[in-house]
């Protein structure tokens, strides 16, 4: 597998830094290699954030920011709005947004590749609060078929115990049955 | 029967053990009230400490290298951080599962201005640390400078008189109480007129576990204008006449003060030295003015620590430290 | 066993692993990680030190500087404008000769105002008399601070082990962190001949007339340039107990052919690696890599440079109205050499900008030109500044 480069847009507070770390580990429980980093700043909650993964078969030496993203991870569909987010994504790139509403609904009807998913809402329903973090990267893994949604679950696992772990690995069941399973299969070679 | 028995006093005095922290032979000025202290200080510590120096005449005329007259272990680092540097130490002690004592000592201007913030965390912090202030009221060692302890209206290198002034302008900032503030176990004020008082005071902050602070009032010859050989008397009426109050706080409560039978008026001790004779110029309004502003601080002192004794009081500002009263010359 | 890591709580594992008895810190981004890893570790057992939260680096500096001088094992970290409030204190560490390891998160350096990575912090404190290693990554980090101790305490100099902020310590990597017994095998308990003790009193710290002054700041230099063989000595041992080198003082890496070198320090060198593998069109370049810049290894960079037509020192700081800084000390090592290469001097990524992997070739470039870049701020956009400015 050669490099993936992954974007995550996000707002302060949502565990933008998180996830990335949390995908990035989940490449090293399948012997992969990840890398993991936000993109450093001094902003305050509620802010637009954004952070980097790459994932590839051997370490990973580059340190510069993800300017031309396989894939784009969207927190929360406003940031849509804002300038540069889908910047650099390469052709045949996918976008997951987490949005209540339709890429039509959102004006993106006639961009390829773009996935919606209520992650907000299944969080709150599964964990009582609405973190989308965990449920986005189910349902990412579901598309890409990167890496299989145990390897999140372990992560997960080695994290968190009981009620909590088990709550998150029914959000990562139900996020990932949401969505297409393999529709991005193709753009891995991206 | 009966038998004569001989005792030869400077024979068991050359015997009896006394440690010293701080040797004879170190550069000090004639007269010099911070040697004098730190001897007392040194007399009353005992063998089983760690120094933190700050920089200032001690450090300066008792390490001239390779010569040291510390016969304890001794570090001085810079100006401003003897607090943490103790504070170091400290930790160092407390990791190793020692029971040596930091002692860190400093000037008014490395305890008052330059070093008050690493001495205020080491008290917040709460280290096991004996921090002692030698106050000479001004930075001595840079040639007679105004620090935040100069009293109103002494005459520096840096506050001179002049038409336009009368000295400093400012009052002498409050250490103690500032200390105490931080619930400090125990903070007092010595002066070097008073040895036993002083060493009692050392060895009362020595046996508590906890940080402690004593602010010790030193006559500096060069600095404030007196012989050496007036530095005890001089600085005996700077606590008569309530300008330097002895007090002891723990945990902010004032727990002990020694009481002033006979008030002496300001004057007395400071035209005793050249930093205040602006205040005595002929026909100087200015002067009467300020004259009656310290006499007024002096009756604030006695006020408000309730200095006023009355009747025979060993330790009272004539008593103390005296040996006609009795019994407590060592103590 | 290589695991999943943020740096700054890879290297509190590693300080860990050294057994500190002191440590002493003060919150500053990028550092915070650090001790903040660091202070968990000690709240969790796991740590058995003295952590002290002071008041300022001034302070940190101190406590660890007191505590190493008491005889204990001391750590602190910091960067940016904490380190520059630690200036006094670092020249009186290393002066005093006292080993105890910092970590510095590398931070530019107000005013203006950036909290993001360049190397200008410990630039500006080059000449206070430490050790200074780089590191490329968060494995030769870790690496480099468990052999930092050795160093320090072998050398009875302090070490900055300088990590690039953000870049490094907030960026989640494959880390080996070694064993417990790997590390106590190779780091044996800290024995400080010096140290402060009433059963055998010293002075530490004393005043130096001018008779003795000179010499004493000889023996302070004399002792960083005969570190160089202990840093040396230390990777090689490191390699043998552990399995890893970090770099020595130095390395260079590409084909033995290569014309062009590009000299680095830090991270960036990770993304110049893979634009190098990548850019097969591009002319061949060294890669060398600057672990040590104090003590700045001049026969090992005459060596490194041999066979060289142009290089290219590329650095994250800069003395304004000198130029770089690497580069003036790069240019002087070369000054005794009779086929010295061309040096082209570039500053790079002030302040967090990003170094994509573009820059690569952009720098490969500077060696077709007429004359050698004497000095420039390589990514600047001069567009940005009014006219009189640029």
């Amino acid at each position: 597998m050669s490099l993936i480069e992954i974007r995550i847009h996000g707002r302060g507070g949502q565990g933008n830094v998180v996830a990335a770390n949390l995908l990035a580990m989940a490449a090293f429980e399948i012997g992969r290699h990840g890398q993991a980093f936000p993109n450093f700043g001094a902003e305050r909650r509620g802010a637009p954030v954004m952070a980097f993964v790459r994932v590839a078969d051997a370490p990973i030496k580059r340190r510069c920011q993800v300017l031309r993203p396989a894939y784009l991870i969207i927190q929360d569909d406003a940031l849509l709005h804002v300038p540069g987010t889908t910047d650099g994504l390469l052709d045949g790139g996918g976008i997951l947004i987490n949005s209540p509403r339709t890429p039509e609904q959102l004006g993106l009807g006639g961009v390829p590749n773009v996935v919606t998913l209520g992650a907000s809402q299944l969080a709150k329903e599964h964990l009582g609060r609405p973190v989308p973090n965990t449920a986005l990267l189910a349902a990412f893994l579901s598309l890409t078929g990167l890496f299989p949604t145990e390897a999140l679950t372990n992560v997960l696992g080695n994290k968190f115990k009981g009620a909590v772990l088990e709550n998150n690995t029914r959000l990562i069941h139900e996020a990932a049955a949401a969505v297409p399973a393999g529709l991005w299969l193709k753009e891995n070679a991206a | 029967m009966t038998t004569e028995t001989h005792i030869d006093i400077a024979e068991l005095r050359k015997k009896q053990p006394r440690f010293n922290a701080i040797d004879s032979g170190h550069r000090a000025c004639l007269g010099c009230g911070q040697a004098l202290g730190a001897r007392l200080v040194g007399e009353a510590v005992g063998p089983d400490i760690i120094v933190a120096n700050a920089t200032g005449c001690l450090e300066i005329f008792t390490t001239p290298w390779p010569e040291s007259a510390w016969r304890v272990p001794w570090m001085h680092s810079l100006f401003e951080n003897a607090g943490a540097i103790a504070s170091g130490i400290e930790a160092a002690m407390r990791a190793q599962g020692k029971s040596t004592k930091v002692v860190a000592m400093g000037g008014d201007g490395s305890t008052f201005d330059i070093g008050f913030q690493a001495l205020s965390g080491m008290l917040e912090r709460e280290h096991n640390v004996l921090y002692v202030c030698y106050d000479n009221e001004a930075y001595m060692n840079t040639g007679v400078q105004r620090s935040s302890s100069t009293p109103h209206a002494a005459m520096t290198n840096t506050s001179p008189p002049g038409k336009a002034r009368m000295g400093k302008r400012h009052l002498k900032k409050d250490i103690v109480q500032i200390i105490a503030a931080h619930h400090t176990p125990y903070a007092a004020t010595a002066s070097v007129a008073y040895p036993s008082d002083l060493r009692k005071k050392i060895r009362r902050a020595m046996e508590i576990e906890g940080p402690t602070f004593i602010q010790i009032h030193a006559p500096c010859p060069l600095g404030w204008g007196h012989e050496g050989h007036e530095s005890i008397e001089v600085e005996r009426l700077a606590v008569q006449t309530g300008l330097f109050p002895l007090v002891e706080l723990e945990r902010g409560e004032l727990t002990g003060v020694m009481p002033i039978r006979q008030q002496v008026p300001v004057t007395e001790y400071l035209k005793r030295q050249q930093r205040f004779r602006h205040l005595f110029a002929k026909g100087d309004s200015r002067a009467a003015e300020e004259l009656e502003h310290i006499q007024a601080l002096a009756d604030h002192n006695i006020e408000v620590y309730g200095l006023r004794g009355e009747g025979v009081d060993r330790f009272d500002t004539e008593g103390s430290d005296t040996v006609h009263r009795g019994g407590q010359r060592w103590a | 066993m290589m695991q999943p890591l943020e740096g700054s709580q890879a290297l509190a594992r590693a300080v860990a692993l050294c057994r500190p008895q002191v440590v002493a810190a003060y919150p500053i981004t990028p550092q915070t990680h650090i001790v903040e890893n660091i202070s968990k570790l000690v709240a969790d057992g796991v740590l058995n030190c003295e952590f002290v939260s002071v008041e300022s680096e001034f302070s940190a500096a101190s406590v660890v500087l007191g505590a190493a001088a008491a005889g204990s094992r001391a750590y602190t970290a910091t960067a940016s404008q904490g380190i520059l409030l630690m200036n006094e204190v670092l020249y009186n560490i290393a002066g005093s000769r006292i080993p105890l390891v910092l970590t510095c998160a590398n931070r530019a350096v107000s005013s203006p105002l950036s909290i993001w990575n360049d190397q200008q912090d410990s630039m500006a404190v080059r000449d206070a008399g430490w050790i200074q290693l780089y590191c490329a990554d968060n494995q030769e980090a870790v690496d480099t601070t468990i052999q930092a101790f050795r160093i320090a305490e072998a050398t009875e100099l302090p070490v900055m082990v300088c990590v690039d902020g953000f870049t490094l310590t907030h960026t989640l990597e494959g880390i080996d962190i070694p064993e417990v017994a790997e590390v106590d095998a190779f780091l044996p308990p800290f024995e400080f001949g010096r140290k402060l003790d009433p059963r055998n009193p010293k002075s530490l710290g004393t005043l130096l007339s001018p008779d003795f002054y000179p010499e004493a700041r000889h023996s302070h230099h004399m002792a960083l340039e005969k570190a160089q063989a202990v840093i040396e000595q230390v990777d090689a041992d490191f390699a043998a107990a552990i399995g890893r080198r970090s770099g020595g003082l130095l390395t260079v890496e590409g084909p033995e052919d290569a014309r062009i070198g590009i000299l680095t320090l830090g991270s960036v060198i990770g993304t110049f690696r893979e634009a190098a593998e990548e850019g097969t069109d591009l002319p061949a370049a060294k890669l060398i890599k600057l672990r040590s810049f104090r003590p700045f290894p001049v026969e090992a960079l005459k060596a490194a440079v041999a066979g060289l037509t142009d290089l290219i020192v590329v650095e994250r700081a800069l003395s304004p109205g000198a130029g770089g800084i690497v580069g003036a000390e790069v240019r002087a090592a070369m000054s005794e050499l009779a086929d010295a290469p061309r040096v082209h001097n570039v500053a790079l990524g002030l302040g967090g900008r990003d170094i994509p992997m573009s820059s690569y070739a952009e720098l490969l470039a500077l060696a077709e030109r007429d004359a050698p870049l004497r000095f420039a701020v390589f990514d600047a956009d001069l567009n940005k500044l009014p006219e009189e400015d640029r």
